[in-house]
């Protein structure tokens, strides 16, 4: 055992262990953050994979890290700079876009232009959405009690949570049933005709997880975006300055001013367990550290089945964490470029090159993505979420070059006969043949490719299977069942070992509240 | 008729929701997208190009110009060294400010005066009996203010002067883009940042010159929105927002000290006869009657006074210029001027003028605000100006 002793150790440097450990040192334990990679962040990071052009590798725009997190952590002080991403355009077949700005009136004239029917619901079905929004607010905000518990604590919060749903009406309590339920798709057409502003709008849906926007159950992750909305008073939606890495770095910042000490290039080879409790964790190179509290940022299946030995846990536990789905469904393409592109929809080099490019132009197109990806291919003309954020903080790439961040959906895990080079490069090409239909100079701009696929993300950063939200966010296992009924408390059947993870509630996107609800948890239960 | 400035040709094709403003009798943008965010958040990330123009402006020559200005103004100007520039307030006899601005020194006798309020009247009284030549170049000389953590970068690219070794507050003499201007380390943002003065014909041809330098840098027009909210990060007053000229308050209460506006560290009490000397040094030996000072308001009380309706707390995206009354213990003790919601910062920021011995740092306050047609209060917390000072500002 190593001379020094911690009051608590923190197993992984994504955003979510940071924020744990920020939290836990901030209330004046001994704090500890263990990172694999000689970088910090999990699936945050930044890294100039190309000299000269900077990449938010992975995770590529905030939107839901929580207020609070931001001023309990103070972390604008810590370098939190985030920049308005302001727009979206979704190019159409047909050579015409569907444009969404950051001006309200703006945006409403242009719906108009394709469907004044649609612009005149999109106002009402905001107001929905906000409503619904304000609805599950407060489910985010809490440890989720147990319904099947008879504990005062889990009684205690169900009925306030019981009480907040009856305080909501029945109007609203119906359409929040609806969207629990409905797919994204048949929940869109009960509101809206024009087929690019429903696909651009489910689009929302199917992120992370292996989903299409016909799936049932796809509705619900709709809401996670105006979750955002909601805290717009806050800002705290668009472009970290530097890229997600910044966003990190800042946590990390806040928990080092807070007295926690995290080490890099530090893998955890497994949790150390005695009589049903932890002692610490045992490092790769052999080095032990001391610790009665043991946090894991890590996913479910990691925190389960790899750092402890699985025999020690119940079997209902490993079977639910079996059952658990990550079926990580998207993949990244970043691209280095020369110069700027060129969409043939709005030629030239306008504002919408400073916000979004949605290649969404109909609920079949992404339907059609999905049957290739359910059949164990990957979409040959995928979903695309594009961002040039070089075009918002100018310090990414050298003055007059840019970088451009693809997400990609759907790239299946399971790819059939595994993933290889010769698959990722046709997969990339896929990428790009696709978006070169839109902007045909694309090809020539580009200067380096580097393509991400699940097995990759997986490789690189841990995330099981590759799944972006350390498990799919799906209503079978959200809330109370998120990651296994009963251990949805942030705890583990081993006394002094926690779990911190976007595999716990609420979870994924840069939202920080599972490391925080953690952390207070942890501190409420004196460990 | 209001005026234009000289780069009017420039702005006005960008101001694209047609947001026009008055200042000092000039046409200015608001703003040139219909809201200032991204106007706003070149300055803290990149460069913003503001044109400040409808400043006044005069040139002082003749032997006597270092004598006028240091009798007219509370900084010892003896001390004022060619190239170096002075932020400044100017008081009447009573010791309450007149008006605040900046003096360069460009050469031995020739300095320019830049202020708010036009100035020649009070300069000429101040003038009698020397050898000075004061000049109003407002409508000659146009202004940009070249604002952000790239600013240095762009201009490097455009200029042969050495923008590294071009202290805070020092001025240069260079061309930018091939056109003669002078360039002073100064500005109202509280970051990195110039402002580039060029004789009005050449306006155009430099305002050409930046954005094609500046746009691989991110440089982006920016209007007085985006700079409302930038100067309450950092603290800078507005006369005829946070206070008042003395030479215009139609009542006495109105009139404020250099002290009272926290602007005492401007004040060089043992420099020679200036306007005011007697009655700030008064004023110092007894303690400022009133502080100016910054409150942070706490989210969380905020935010319940929205929950109470079941509202999300709302933010106005523009800075608010309004007085609200202050409150400590149920007892009124002062009044905010202006504030902002700081998208840097993410806190809600006002500036305020608060009675002794209230403006401690830390001193926890009411301020009033309204929501939902109710005046309620919010907590708020005193805090030492300015709340943003990023090292990149001097070094």
């Amino acid at each position: 055992m190593s001379a020094r002793r911690y009051d608590a150790v923190l197993i992984g440097g994504g955003h979510n262990g940071l924020v744990a450990a920020a939290y836990l040192a901030r209330a004046g334990k001994r704090t500890l953050v263990l990172e694999r990679r000689p970088l910090l962040g999990g699936a945050a990071v930044t890294e100039e994979i190309f000299p000269g052009f900077k990449f938010s590798v992975f995770s590529y725009v905030v939107s839901l890290l929580r207020p609070e997190i931001i001023r309990d952590l103070e972390l604008p002080r810590h370098g939190l700079q985030i920049l308005p991403l302001e727009s979206t355009i979704t190019p159409m077949d047909n050579g015409d876009y569907l444009g969404s700005w950051s001006d309200p009136d703006e945006t409403r004239r242009e719906l108009e232009r394709h469907s004044r029917r649609d612009a005149d619901a999109s106002a009402v079905f905001g107001r929905l959405m906000h409503h619904m929004a304000m609805a599950v607010k407060p489910i985010i905000g809490m440890v989720p009690p147990d319904p099947a518990s008879l504990a005062p604590s889990d009684l205690r919060g169900l009925l306030k949570l019981g009480g907040h749903f009856r305080s909501l009406g029945a109007e609203r309590f119906h359409a929040l049933h609806k969207l629990m339920t409905m797919s994204s798709a048949d929940y869109l057409d009960e509101w809206f005709e024009f087929g690019p502003l429903k696909a651009t709008k489910s689009a929302s849906g199917i992120i992370g997880t292996f989903l299409g926007p016909r799936s049932p159950g796809s509705a619900y992750v709709l809401l996670h975006h105006y979750m955002g909305e909601i805290d717009g008073a806050f800002r705290a939606w668009g472009f970290q300055k530097g890229g997600t890495g910044g966003i990190s770095n800042a946590i990390a910042g806040a928990a080092r001013a807070a007295g926690a000490e995290i080490r890099t290039d530090a893998a955890v080879e497994r949790v150390l367990v005695r009589n049903g409790r932890t002692t610490g964790v045992a490092l790769a190179s052999g080095e032990e550290i001391a610790s009665d509290l043991v946090v894991s940022g890590l996913d479910p299946r990691l925190t389960f089945t790899r750092l402890v030995e699985p025999e020690t846990l119940p079997g209902e536990l490993l079977e639910g964490v079996r059952r658990y789905k990550f079926r990580g469904s998207s993949g990244k393409v970043n691209l280095a470029l020369s110069g700027l592109p060129d969409f043939t929809c709005l030629p030239g080099k306008g504002p919408h090159l400073r916000g979004a490019v949605s290649i969404s132009p109909s609920i079949e197109y992404l339907e059609r993505a999905y049957d290739d990806a359910k059949y164990g291919e990957f979409s040959r003309n995928p979903y695309m979420d594009i961002v040039i954020p070089s075009m918002i903080d100018p310090g990414m790439a050298p003055p007059g070059k840019h970088v451009m961040s693809i997400f990609v959906q759907y790239a299946p895990y399971a790819l059939n006969g595994g993933w290889t080079d010769a698959k990722r490069e046709a997969f990339g090409d896929a990428v790009v043949d696709t978006l070169a239909r839109y902007a045909p100079n694309i090809k020539s701009l580009i200067l380096h490719r580097q393509v991400l696929t699940p097995a990759d993300i997986e490789r690189i950063t841990g995330l099981s299977e590759g799944n972006i939200f350390q498990g799919e966010l799906a209503l079978q296992q959200l809330f109370f069942l998120r990651p296994v009924p009963q251990w949805a408390k942030y705890r583990t059947p081993i006394h002094g070992y926690w779990q911190c993870g976007a595999g716990t509630h609420p979870g994924g996107g840069i939202m920080g509240a599972s490391g925080r609800l953690a952390a207070l948890e942890i501190l409420r239960n004196g460990r | 008729m209001l005026k234009i400035t000289p780069f009017h040709s420039r702005t006005a094709p960008l101001v694209r929701a047609q947001t026009w403003r008055r200042w000092a009798g000039y046409q200015m943008a608001s703003a040139y997208d219909p809201h200032p965010d991204r106007e706003y958040a070149a300055i803290r990330n990149a460069a913003a190009l503001i044109d400040v123009s409808p400043l006044h402006k005069y040139m002082l020559t003749g032997t006597d110009s270092a004598r006028l200005l240091d009798r007219m103004i509370t900084r010892d100007m003896t001390k004022c060294t060619v190239g170096q520039v002075y932020y400044t307030p100017w008081c009447d006899a009573a010791g309450k400010v007149i008006d605040d601005g900046t003096v360069s020194r460009l050469a031995d006798s020739t300095y320019r005066l830049t202020s708010a309020d036009s100035s020649l009247r009070w300069l000429q009284m101040n003038a009698v009996g020397m050898n000075v030549q004061i000049e109003d170049v407002s409508e000659r000389v146009g202004t940009l203010a070249l604002q952000g953590p790239l600013s240095r970068a762009i201009l490097q690219q455009i200029s042969p002067g050495d923008f590294t070794k071009l202290k805070y507050f020092r001025v240069i003499e260079t061309t930018v883009g091939g056109v003669p201007v002078t360039v002073s380390r100064t500005g109202y943002t509280g970051d990195l940042g110039y402002e580039i003065w060029v004789e009005a014909p050449r306006a155009e041809a430099l305002w050409d010159a930046l954005i094609q330098a500046g746009t691989p840098y991110g440089i982006t027009p920016a209007g007085v929105w985006a700079l409302d909210i930038a100067r309450i990060e950092a603290g800078l007053i507005m006369l005829d927002v946070d206070y008042f000229s003395a030479h215009h308050a139609l009542i006495e209460a109105r009139k404020s000290s250099p002290y009272e506006i926290n602007l005492g560290w401007a004040v060089s009490p043992g420099k020679g006869p200036f306007n005011g000397r007697r009655a700030l040094a008064a004023e110092r030996g007894r303690g400022a009657a009133w502080g100016f000072v910054g409150l942070e308001l706490d989210w969380d009380s905020f935010e319940r006074l929205f929950r109470a309706h079941h509202l999300p707390p709302h933010l106005s995206n523009i800075a608010w210029r309004a007085s609200a009354p202050v409150y400590r213990d149920g007892i009124q003790i002062g009044y905010a001027t202006s504030g902002s919601w700081s998208p840097l910062l993410k806190q809600s920021l006002a500036l305020a003028h608060l009675r002794a011995p209230h403006f401690n740092p830390g001193t926890q306050v009411r301020l009033e605000i309204t929501v939902e047609h109710q005046r309620k209060t919010a907590d708020a917390v005193v805090r030492k100006l300015p709340f943003f000072d990023p090292e990149r500002k001097k070094a």
